[in-house]
């Protein structure tokens, strides 16, 4: 599943996990964590200015079963969005 | 092969604590259980009035010109990173009974992150077939 920027543009998440100042595994942790406060099938979007994120994220949620929507670029961090499906 | 990270935790010093740290935290947020030995320094470190003092570095970080991380930096300190691992997934910290005895550590002493004291054998057999890594 490929999802376009325009695509990732357009959605509104149902969280926003705002990770940003920490070092890795911070990002990952955060994301962790706000996953299991919302229900299945909802989105959420990790904000992190580690730029590993982005593909520790990718890899997390093809392990966990999740998924990975794709990456926006945003003024000095990453946008991050991933589904929730475990 | 078995999903289980098992890790065993020998030095003491903050940056190899926090590196360790890393890859339990990590390992939780994959799902994947961790199972961890705290032996000799590690154990030490996580004696409760030892927390709030500094753990030093490895003798890596001596050698000249060598940057000098860890404090300062944006990095989540080690027994936080120890925390989040344990409030996300599956992580179990035994004490090495036989440290504790060399040491001269009463178990009671450690931060109550530490799960139990148990021996080798035990901590083998939670590792079953897994890989063991050592810092």
């Amino acid at each position: 599943m490929t999802t376009t920027v325009a695509e990732l543009e357009a959605i509104t998440a149902d969280k926003i996990v705002d990770a940003r100042g920490t070092a890795c595994p911070g990002p990952l942790l955060e994301a962790k964590k706000g996953m299991t406060t919302v229900p299945l099938g909802s989105t959420i979007e990790i904000w992190s200015t580690d730029t590993a994120t982005k593909n520790d994220i990718s890899a997390w949620s093809a392990k966990v079963g999740h998924d990975f929507l794709g990456t926006l670029q945003a003024d000095g961090y990453d946008r991050v969005f991933v589904i929730r499906r475990k | 092969m078995s999903d289980t990270l098992n890790l065993v935790m020998f030095s003491g010093t903050a940056d190899k604590l926090h590196a360790a740290a890393t890859l339990a935290a990590g390992a939780a947020a994959m799902d994947r259980p961790v199972n961890v030995l705290l032996q000799y320094w590690a154990l030490d470190a996580f004696r409760t009035e030892r927390l709030a003092e500094s753990h030093g570095l490895a003798w890596d970080a001596m050698t000249e010109g060598t940057a000098r991380p860890v404090n300062g930096t944006k990095s989540i300190p080690w027994l936080e990173t120890f925390r989040m691992a344990k409030e996300l997934g599956q992580v179990s910290i035994l004490a090495c009974s036989g440290s504790l005895d060399v040491l001269g550590i009463d178990v009671t002493t450690l931060d109550p992150i530490v799960d139990a004291s148990g021996g080798i054998a035990t901590f083998l057999m939670n590792a079953e077939d897994g890989q063991i890594v050592f810092i």
